[in-house]
Parts: C-alpha cells; sequence; structure tokens
C-alpha cells in the first residue's frame, strides 16, 4: 500500500493542474460565450447559443477524443494533457456560459432603468450597474460548474493521462484491490474538492459583505 | 350538563413548550350530537385543544375520550400507531387552510383514505364520492383538481373527504378563517346542514354570528384556561367575565363596522 | 490526411447497434436512479439512525468522486467479490447509482418543502406515516422536482459514453471498434456525437411535455 501512495500524490498534482488550468480557460470562454449570448447582434447570438447547445448536448467525452484523435486529421497536433484541458475548457465554458447569461438576466430590470434614466449608455450600465451585482450571484453557481469540472477532469484517463483516476486503474489492474484504490483516490478527489468548495464559499462571502 | 356518559371527554388537558403553558387543566364534555363552539383570542390555546383531540398535538398531562376509547393512550411506539390510525378514522378534522391534496383530483381527495383503509372496490369508492360530494354541492367538481377550485369550493371538498370515512365527531380549525368573506357563507351552510343531521362537532371559530346560530354551547378561552362557557345566548350576551365581555367588544366591532 | 465521410455508410448499422444499445442502457440507468433516488431519500429523511449513516457515508463518496472512477469500481469490484455481471449491467448499476444520489439530494428538498399540513391532513384521515408519505408527499414531491430530475436524466444520457471504457458495446464503443478497423477518429466521432445530440433533442423535448402535464395539477 505504501508503495503506491507516491504515485497517487503525483497524479493529485496532475488532478489540480488539470483543474486549475481547465477553470481558467472555462471562466474565459464563459465570458466570452455569456458575451455573445447577451449581443446586440443576432449573428453572436446564434453562435453563442450554438455554442452552448452542441457543447452541453453532447457528451465532454466524445468532445475529447474529436480534439485528441481527430485533431490531426485537421491538422490540429496535442498531446494528451493539452488536449484534456483544451478539451474539457471548452466543455465547461458552454457550462460557465449559461451560469454567467444567467446571473446577469437575473438582475432587476428597474436597476437598468435607474441607470438608463440618469443618462448612463447601455455599456456604462452594464459595466458598473449589472456586473458588479451579477458577479455576486455566479459565484455560488459557477462553483457548482467548478465541482462538476474538477470530477470530469477523469475523462482524461480515456486519453491516458496519468491523473487520478488513470492512477486507480493502473493499480486496481495490478493490485486487484478495488475498494482500496478506489478509496484513496477518491479521498484525494474528495480534498481537492473541499479545499475548491472552501474557497469558493470565502469568495462568496466576501463578495455579499462590499 | 346531563347525566349522560359524555361522547367526547378531555379530563385535565394540559400542554406546555418547555416553561410556556398553552394549556392548563382543561376540561371538556361533549354529548352525542352537540356542537361546541370554541372562541377566544388568538394564542387562547383553542387550537391547541382542537388538535390534542385527535393527538395531532399530543397533550403533555390529562386524558383525551372519544366514547370508551382513550385517544392519546400511552404504548409502545409500534402500537400507539397502529391505535391512533384507527381512532383517527372516527375523527374528521377540517382545517384552516383546507389542505386538499393538490396532486389528486376531487374525486380521489374523497377516496383515497376510504380505499386505503377500508378496502372498498372502485365502484364502491366511486359511489361514494359522488354521494359526499353531492352532499356539500361539488359534484360538479369531482373531476377537477384543486387547483381550479375557489377557498370556499376547496373547503367543502375538504368537509366531504373528512365525512367519507363516516367519523363519529368532526372537528373544524377555523375552517373559515382563511376565506374571502363572499366564500364564507357556502362553507357555514355546509356546517349547517350537518349541524342538521345531529353531526357531533366542535368548532374553532371567529365567527361569532354562526357559533350563535349553529352551536349548543360556546367555550370562551384565553391564556390557556376556559374563561367561562355556556349556552350561546349567555355567552353571547349576558357574559359574566369581564374578559369575555372585553373580547366581545372587540371582536364584534370588528366584524360589524 | 484530410477527412472522407464515405467510409461511415458501411458501418452505419454498428453504429445504430450501439446507438440503440446507448438508449437502452440511458433508460435503464434512468429507472434504477429514478427508484434508488426515492428509497435513498426516504431512508436519508426518514430511517433509523443505524441505516441512515452508511447511507450519508455512500452518498457522500459518491457526490465526492468522479463518476468514471465509480465505473472502474464497480466493474472491478464487482469481480474481486466474486459477482460476474454482464458489463451492460455492470454498466447500469454504475450510471443508475451515480444518478440516484444525485436525484435522491433533488427528493430530499422535494419531499421536505411539501407542506406540513399535507401530512397532518393524511394522518387525521387515519393514514398511517408510511401511507401518508407514499400516497401523498412523495407523490407531491416527484411532481415539484420533475425539471432538476429531467437535467439529471439527460446528464445521464451523456455520461452513458463512459460506460465504453468498461467494455459495454453502446454508441462510443460502436464508434471506436469502426475507427480500430477505418483509422478514421474524427468522421466517426463526429458522426456519434451528432447522434448523441439527437437523442438529446428527443429527451429535451419530452421533459418539456411531462413538464407541461403535470403543471395540470399544481
Amino acid at each position: 500500500m505504501q508503495k503506491v501512495f507516491p504515485f497517487f500524490l503525483e497524479a493529485a498534482w496532475i488532478t489540480v493542474l488539470l483543474s486549475v488550468l481547465t477553470t481558467i480557460l472555462g471562466l474565459i470562454l464563459g465570458i466570452i460565450g455569456a458575451s455573445a449570448r447577451l449581443s446586440r447582434f443576432a449573428l453572436l447570438r446564434f453562435l453563442g447559443a450554438a455554442y452552448v447547445s452542441v457543447f452541453r448536448g453532447t457528451p465532454a467525452l466524445i468532445q475529447l477524443f474529436i480534439l485528441y484523435f481527430g485533431g490531426p486529421q485537421i491538422g490540429i497536433q496535442l498531446d494528451a494533457f493539452e488536449a484534456g484541458v483544451i478539451g474539457l475548457g471548452i466543455n465547461a465554458g458552454a457550462y460557465m456560459t449559461e451560469t454567467m447569461r444567467g446571473a446577469i438576466i437575473a438582475i432587476d430590470k428597474g436597476q437598468i432603468e435607474a441607470a438608463r434614466t440618469v443618462g448612463m449608455s447601455r455599456g456604462l450600465t452594464m459595466r458598473y450597474v449589472v456586473l458588479p451585482q451579477a458577479m455576486r450571484l455566479m459565484i455560488r453557481p459557477l462553483g457548482v460548474n467548478i465541482n462538476a469540472m474538477i470530477k470530469a477532469t477523469a475523462l482524461v484517463a480515456a486519453i491516458s493521462v496519468v491523473e487520478l483516476t488513470y492512477t486507480a486503474q493502473r493499480f486496481i489492474g495490478s493490485t486487484y484491490k478495488p475498494f482500496e484504490m478506489f478509496l484513496i483516490a477518491g479521498l484525494l478527489y474528495m480534498i481537492i474538492i473541499y479545499i475548491t468548495g472552501q474557497a469558493v464559499a470565502w469568495l462568496d462571502r466576501k463578495a455579499r459583505i462590499t | 350538563m346531563t347525566d349522560q356518559k359524555p361522547f367526547v371527554d378531555i379530563r385535565h388537558a394540559k400542554k406546555s413548550y418547555g416553561t410556556l403553558e398553552v394549556l392548563k387543566d382543561i376540561n371538556l364534555q361533549v354529548q352525542k350530537g352537540q356542537i361546541v363552539a370554541i372562541i377566544g383570542p388568538s394564542g387562547s390555546g383553542k387550537s391547541t385543544l382542537l388538535r390534542a383531540i385527535n393527538d395531532l398535538d399530543p397533550l403533555t398531562g390529562g386524558e383525551v375520550w372519544l366514547e370508551d376509547k382513550q385517544i392519546n393512550k400511552k404504548l409502545p411506539h409500534r402500537q400507539y400507531e397502529a391505535h391512533i390510525n384507527q381512532v383517527r378514522q372516527e375523527i374528521g378534522m377540517v382545517f384552516q387552510h383546507f389542505n386538499l391534496f393538490p396532486h389528486l383530483r376531487v374525486r380521489e381527495n374523497v377516496t383515497l383514505a376510504p380505499k386505503m383503509l377500508k378496502g372498498i372496490t372502485d365502484a364502491e369508492a366511486d359511489k361514494l364520492a359522488e354521494e359526499q360530494l353531492d352532499k356539500v354541492g361539488m359534484l360538479e367538481r369531482i373531476d377537477h383538481y384543486p387547483s381550479q377550485l375557489s377557498g370556499g369550493q376547496k373547503q367543502r371538498v375538504a368537509i366531504a373527504r373528512a365525512l367519507a370515512m363516516n367519523p363519529k365527531v368532526m372537528l373544524f380549525d377555523e375552517a373559515t378563517s382563511a376565506l374571502d368573506p363572499e366564500l364564507v357563507e357556502e362553507v357555514n351552510l355546509v356546517m349547517k346542514k350537518l349541524a342538521e343531521e345531529h353531526m357531533t362537532m366542535i368548532i374553532v371559530t371567529h365567527e361569532m354570528s354562526f357559533a350563535e346560530s349553529v352551536c349548543d354551547r360556546v367555550l370562551f378561552m384565553d391564556q390557556g384556561v376556559v374563561v367561562e362557557e355556556g349556552p350561546p345566548e349567555v355567552i353571547f350576551r349576558n357574559p359574566t367575565s369581564d374578559r369575555t365581555k372585553e373580547f366581545l367588544r372587540k371582536h364584534l366591532a370588528g366584524q360589524h363596522p | 490526411m484530410g477527412l472522407d465521410f464515405t467510409v461511415i455508410p458501411q458501418y452505419m448499422d454498428i453504429i445504430l447497434w450501439g446507438a440503440l444499445w446507448t438508449i437502452l442502457i440511458t433508460l435503464g440507468a434512468a429507472v434504477v436512479s429514478f427508484v434508488g433516488g426515492i428509497v435513498l431519500a426516504v431512508i436519508a429523511l426518514y430511517g433509523p439512525t443505524p441505516v441512515r449513516l452508511p447511507f450519508r457515508i455512500f452518498s457522500f463518496l459518491f457526490m465526492g468522486t468522479p463518476l468514471l472512477l465509480q465505473l472502474f469500481l464497480i466493474y472491478f469490484g464487482l469481480v474481486q467479490i466474486g459477482i460476474d455481471v454482464p458489463a451492460f449491467m455492470a454498466g447500469i448499476i454504475g450510471l443508475g447509482l451515480h444518478f440516484a444520489v444525485y436525484n435522491s439530494e433533488l427528493f430530499q428538498t422535494g419531499i421536505l418543502a411539501v407542506d406540513t399540513g399535507q401530512i397532518e391532513a393524511a394522518r387525521t384521515l387515519g393514514l398511517s406515516r408510511m401511507q401518508a408519505l407514499r400516497k401523498v408527499v412523495v407523490p407531491q414531491a416527484i411532481r415539484d422536482v420533475i425539471p432538476p430530475i429531467g437535467n439529471n436524466m439527460i446528464a445521464l444520457l451523456k455520461d452513458s459514453a463512459l460506460v465504453s471504457v468498461i467494455g459495454v458495446s453502446e454508441l462510443t464503443l460502436s464508434a471506436q471498434r469502426a475507427i480500430g478497423s477505418t483509422y478514421r477518429p474524427f468522421e466517426f466521432y463526429v458522426l456519434v456525437a451528432v447522434i448523441y445530440y439527437i437523442i438529446n433533442i428527443f429527451m429535451e423535448a419530452a421533459q418539456r411535455r411531462i413538464e407541461r402535464r403535470v403543471q395540470a395539477s399544481r
């Protein structure tokens, strides 16, 4: 049992790295996607909606496979880790787009009207009135997205990235101790998720005070 | 008071939440076919007393009897459950907020308990539902959902639901308090009809004129005690207690401005 | 290497069989997760304490870990304790249990949100606690949580792709087989994505229909 532990710790580090990079990419794509969804231009709105619909409407695993295995056919050469980050990030971005859009449209119309009646432009209203309020609303649901995404990083085991699930699977095969390996990997996942959850809760509290 | 054995018998009822005493040694005897109204300000303990009769709010002291059966018997959990489910079938209850089952049609609201507890057939259940709903004037709405009914109609269905179990006594917990004023009368009419059929009823109410016209006896409760009780003409026309007078003065002033 | 979609037709029957299996596994797991979710919710809320604790731990573990890891555990774990089930059964059990835990959370919220007056009304008619739960509380809870349960079932469809890794010949694994002999991953994975997307659209339409029908009994 002691022998496998260093491997799990190293794998956990890969999972953390994947999670962090995927979150960053997801947030960036979420901002772009939500802006498109709420744009004045019909074409942008359509593209935003199509992005959300396609990436939420198909399995993340298939998206990953298209990118990693199919990519070379259309001139995209990525190693498994890069494909994992980009594939999962694009997928997470679709969910985050909807979360951000939801928070923005949840802001009371009266707020927008109040800003417009004092002569603020659409852009200024968005920046100084709507977004600061929406930001607070979206922290918690984004936390839910990130929680789901951390668990979704397990999918890259299917393209042989040596993260937690891949490592657990490998040792289940060699030690025939499925429950023990599951518990080790499971606990490490739960620690990562717990710390992330605490961070989100802290941000949420901070946003509520101001 | 007659010498007849009481039908519903509440002896030394006590109820407290921690140090707060809600009922302080209440006695109430109701004869078969009698109609008793309980009035009093909110927080007087009148609803608690009513809910103690079918053990929804169990007493902390005292006994409640229906005929020769003690309702709030101390029994091991399993036996108590079997006992109380049996007893409750004999006691109909009508709530302020109707508590109709929103996921069931009017018909099924009425037949759910008889079907589950009395093992009647579907045909018998349909007949029962039609009879009871006809009695409260709701037969036309038999296939509606509760959300499609007015408050007064909901309450009439709730009464039919209780009657379908063929109860020995009916408890009304402010049955008309949540209704718009113009809907109160239709529910009162149904209750009057039950009175004419000599149903034993215990009614917690704010409707003084209704209580006066229908009831045989009125209890005025305040702060967990029965301040005064007697025939309605005495309680409403010549109360002896100052607290009763004060309550009636405020209340009647509010009711008939 | 370029793209060549003309290889698809000759493998279409394998792919469609795979799609059928995906639908069957999704339905099977949906039933397990629905019934299991209700049972778990009732136990979590009303079960005796010694039963509640292991169920809590079970829920906690299943909510905090990836589905893929759970599938490995169930598939290899069952073999380990001497139960040899076909891969597709292991897939249904794994997917079903995973979503049962998520559904259970929804059902619990739904059950707790049912007005206490409803239980009181049922109890005053003489129904026992279990009868009141079964006939009055749980049906209302189900009705109230149908939209989020529907979302879980749509998520289940997409997550059913994961059972390919434990060897269930559903849509994803069928694609992999076709790719194995054609070396055309892009074409087949895009095809499979389109099929998932179509099933997804049907499920969303079904969800909207059910929600509309349920509206009447509110």
